[in-house]
């Protein structure tokens, strides 16, 4: 299973990179959004709890605009079906679940280096904290939307549903990202943040096992 | 017959007692509530805010169970009976909102603020919202079952965080938040035995007719469909 799962994941990077529909669109749209907070911040000082707010904002909405491919442009090619003939439902989205994966860590890294760069009250002062959620919050972040993505696609590609359907998914997730971004920014030990770390951790295992049960309705008309 | 009499006595009962029965420092006759300081007359809305948030809860897990029927047994009348039990939560669960920022305007100063129970009843509102719009997006009757009982769950699967453990991590306004010094809900403390009645009478009441109301939606839904069904064959 693991090795069709890869081959799948090797077929989905394969189109991108023949395209870099996703990845081109995502850059531009991240840069887009980041310039549109610039500058209506303008010359304003802004705090840091604003700040790990806006980082998760910019985070989510990069996600709603380009997580839904990886199933979309299985129905919109109409490939679906052949994939319904060589996989089972857990193959595909292991599958679809690696590329994304992939797709969040890239892109939540760009954000990361820009915001870093950019916004003067954004300093990671905690690292490791900030890497661990990072990772957790990227990894709950990729399950629920890949899940919602694969619902998305069987609803006719509606595209302004999908984050209509993800927000309140992701809202525990993202709540509980944005304080652990605040407490790394202020540099506070992982004991300060161990609440909330655990509650990220408990929304990845619950999320992915709920999807992995979920998937095959989805999957078999 | 019987029992709808007896939900009307209840409910009126229900209805004038919370409303009219006086409050006073010390209560001495049966229908005298104690003074609760901070709250003051306004403690009175709780015997209709909680049993509509109650409600709105209830209404959401019977959508989730029925989903669940639905996704195993495939018979579109768990459909229906999810469809009419979602309606209903919706609409307590706006008449929680709009009770819970009436009370809060009263007694905390502001209509809203982003409180943990406060984030969670409008997590609540955006779930609903969402399952109606991915239903209304959908032509085909299986798929529309399916793909709004898959979404329910996945949706039911994110209470927990905001029940049980938002509150507990976030400070907030509500009893039993994290810097909630008075330990408990106050229906433990602070109520004494006429309030705490009524306060269950209350939500005893509402959950009838909540359930009637849910018996009533979903049967008129089947035989709706059953109507359809017949004129498209004729």
């Amino acid at each position: 299973m693991s090795s069709k799962a890869y081959a799948l994941y090797k077929k989905d990077l394969n189109s991108e990179l023949r395209t870099r529909y996703a990845v081109n669109s995502l850059v531009m749209f991240i840069i887009v959004a980041i310039s549109v907070i610039l500058f209506s911040i303008g010359n304003e000082k802004i705090t840091q709890s604003l700040t790990s707010g806006l980082f998760w904002v910019v985070i989510f909405f990069s996600a709603m605009s380009g997580l839904s491919r990886a199933f979309v442009a299985e129905e919109e090619r109409g490939t679906s079906l052949t994939l319904h003939l060589i996989a089972s439902p857990s193959t595909v989205f292991s599958g679809k679940l690696i590329f994304n994966l992939i797709l969040v860590f890239c892109m939540n890294t760009i954000v990361a280096v820009l915001f870093s760069i950019l916004f003067e009250a954004f300093i990671i002062r905690n690292f490791a904290l900030f890497a661990v959620a990072f990772v957790f919050g990227n990894i709950g972040l990729a399950v629920a939307s890949t899940i919602i993505a694969a619902i998305i696609s069987k609803a006719g590609a509606k595209g302004t549903l999908y984050p209509v359907l993800s927000f309140p998914i992701l809202l525990p997730l993202i709540l509980t990202c944005v304080q652990l971004t605040l407490l790394s920014n202020q540099g506070a030990d992982f004991e300060a943040a161990k609440f909330e770390l655990a509650i990220v951790f408990c929304y990845d295992v619950i999320m992915l096992t709920g999807s992995y049960m979920l998937f095959d309705f989805v999957w078999k008309d | 017959m019987v029992w709808k009499i007896f939900l009307f006595v209840l409910l009126a009962f229900v209805s004038i007692a919370g409303i009219a029965f006086p409050i006073v420092p010390v209560p001495h006759a049966w229908y005298e509530f104690p003074l609760i300081p901070g709250l003051k007359e306004n403690a009175k809305i709780i015997f209709f805010h909680v049993p509509t948030a109650w409600l709105s809860a209830v209404a959401f897990m019977m959508n989730t169970i029925y989903s669940i029927k639905y996704l195993r047994k495939k018979n579109l009348d768990d459909d229906a009976k999810s469809y009419a039990a979602a309606q209903l939560g919706i609409i307590f669960c706006v008449l929680a909102t709009v009770t819970g920022a009436v009370w809060a305007k009263f007694a905390w100063g502001s209509f809203w603020s982003w409180d943990p129970r406060q984030t969670s009843i409008f997590a609540l509102l955006l779930i609903y919202g969402a399952w109606f719009a991915l239903r209304s997006s959908i032509e085909s009757e299986e798929k529309r079952a399916t793909l709004s009982s898959v979404y329910a769950i996945i949706a039911f699967l994110t209470v927990p965080f905001f029940v049980f453990i938002m509150p507990r991590i976030m400070s907030g306004l509500h009893p039993g938040s994290a810097d909630d010094t008075n330990a408990g809900p106050v229906i433990n403390f602070k109520m004494n035995g006429n309030m705490q009645l009524i306060f269950f009478l209350s939500l005893i009441g509402f959950t009838i007719l909540y359930f009637w109301m849910w018996s009533i939606g979903y049967r008129s839904l089947i035989l709706k469909d059953k109507i359809n069904k017949q004129s498209i064959k004729e």
